[in-house]
């Protein structure tokens, strides 16, 4: 049970958001941006496997899970591909590029401090942009607040990890910006 | 130098704000939502979670900028806010300032070490819900802003002097895009 009564019983994030709506807009708003915006080179997939990473870092099981089904979505793959990325994304079949900003993204999980010269240099040269990299840092360092709001919180979440999957197609469609708390 | 080619003129988070304006929109947004606002809290205590938080991240850039604001709003007393944020357990402040900041504290480490015990103990010292909820929500958007500014090696004025200047701007104006898109606050004996 939620540490705080949030006069309502939404899973995850979306309780903690109906309770306060203002600061739940600006969170939807810089979600749209990071992860379903399509003026981004990096893929919505990629850019939800960040989220789902770094969540999985984090012991999120809320959001790996919201995250890891969209990631699963776009990728049209199944969830076990998004499992082996979250376990050890460096033996998974997945470009180096995508290898090399998850690497970035799981030192900011640990710190900002952890990112080093070399991780930067090494997704420069697999083709990273200046504007991907700063992406992968800040989709990291929003889900390091992301996931704390939920577990700080104490929020619920389902257990059945079907349940994610079954919504993924919902949330791409409409992305974050307009979200509707209570579908 | 920074990781990716931010203006360089620009300190901390402001040339990263100033490279992406689009995300700097909705993080502004949040930040005065939860720091401008004395419903509950009061900014200075606001900002002296912030402070904490980025102390306890090692974020130099944050932690004296959110220092020097809270300054502000406690009419320059530095030395409180510098008790704050290395050991708040000694500090002048509420017994209920005291159980937000160690629920700030187990954030920074990660939401699940919040306790059942730290929640009660926050109640019991007159905490409503709301101050939780809020108490949460900076020490975990500062466990963003602190990792966006690091991890991407963004500059780090050394110069504490030059701290007031930006605080005094956002105590007086709050956050928003101008930070980065006006001229920096510069001291008037700036040789």
């Amino acid at each position: 049970m939620a540490f705080i009564n949030l006069e309502n019983d939404l899973p995850g994030i979306r309780g903690p958001m109906q309770y306060s709506p203002e600061t739940g807009q600006a969170l939807n708003e810089l979600a749209e941006i990071l992860l379903h915006d399509d003026n981004n080179t990096l893929s919505r997939g990629d850019r939800e496997m960040i989220g789902a990473y770094v969540s999985s870092q984090n012991d999120c099981f809320y959001c790996q899970n919201v995250h890891g089904a969209l990631a699963q979505h776009y990728f049209e793959c199944d969830m076990q591909l998004i499992d082996d990325i979250k376990k050890d994304y460096q033996s998974a079949s997945i470009s180096p590029k995508l290898k090399a900003l998850l690497s970035i993204a799981g030192s900011v999980q640990k710190s900002g401090k952890q990112v080093t010269t070399e991780q930067i240099e090494q997704a420069k040269n697999l083709g990273a942009t200046d504007k991907e990299i700063h992406d992968t840092v800040l989709i990291a360092a929003a889900f390091c607040m992301f996931n704390r709001y939920v577990d700080g919180l104490n929020t619920w979440a389902p257990q059945d990890r079907q349940v994610y999957v079954e919504r993924a197609p919902m949330r791409a469609k409409e992305g974050y910006a307009n979200i509707d708390l209570n579908k | 130098m920074p990781h990716i080619n931010v203006d360089e003129t620009l300190p901390g988070i402001r040339s990263l704000m100033a490279f992406s304006p689009d995300t700097a929109e909705p993080m502004g947004k949040l930040a005065n939502l939860l720091l401008r606002t004395n419903e509950g809290l009061s900014m200075a205590e606001r900002e002296m979670i912030a402070a904490h938080v980025s102390y306890l991240n090692d974020c130099f850039y944050c932690q004296q900028s959110h220092g020097a604001i809270a300054v502000c709003y406690l009419n320059g007393n530095e030395a409180l806010v510098e008790q704050v944020k290395k050991d708040y357990k000694q500090a002048d402040i509420s017994d209920k300032m005291k159980a937000l900041l160690s629920i700030a504290g187990s954030v920074q480490k990660g939401g699940k070490h919040v306790t059942e015990v730290q929640i009660e103990e926050a109640k019991e010292s007159g905490a409503t819900d709301k101050d939780i909820h809020d108490t949460v929500l900076i020490a975990a958007m500062f466990c963003m802003f602190n990792r966006y500014v690091d991890g991407l090696a963004a500059n780090t004025p050394t110069d504490l002097s030059t701290y007031p200047l930006r605080a005094k701007q956002i105590a007086e104006k709050g956050y928003g895009n101008y930070i980065f898109s006006t001229p920096q606050p510069a001291s008037i004996i700036n040789k």
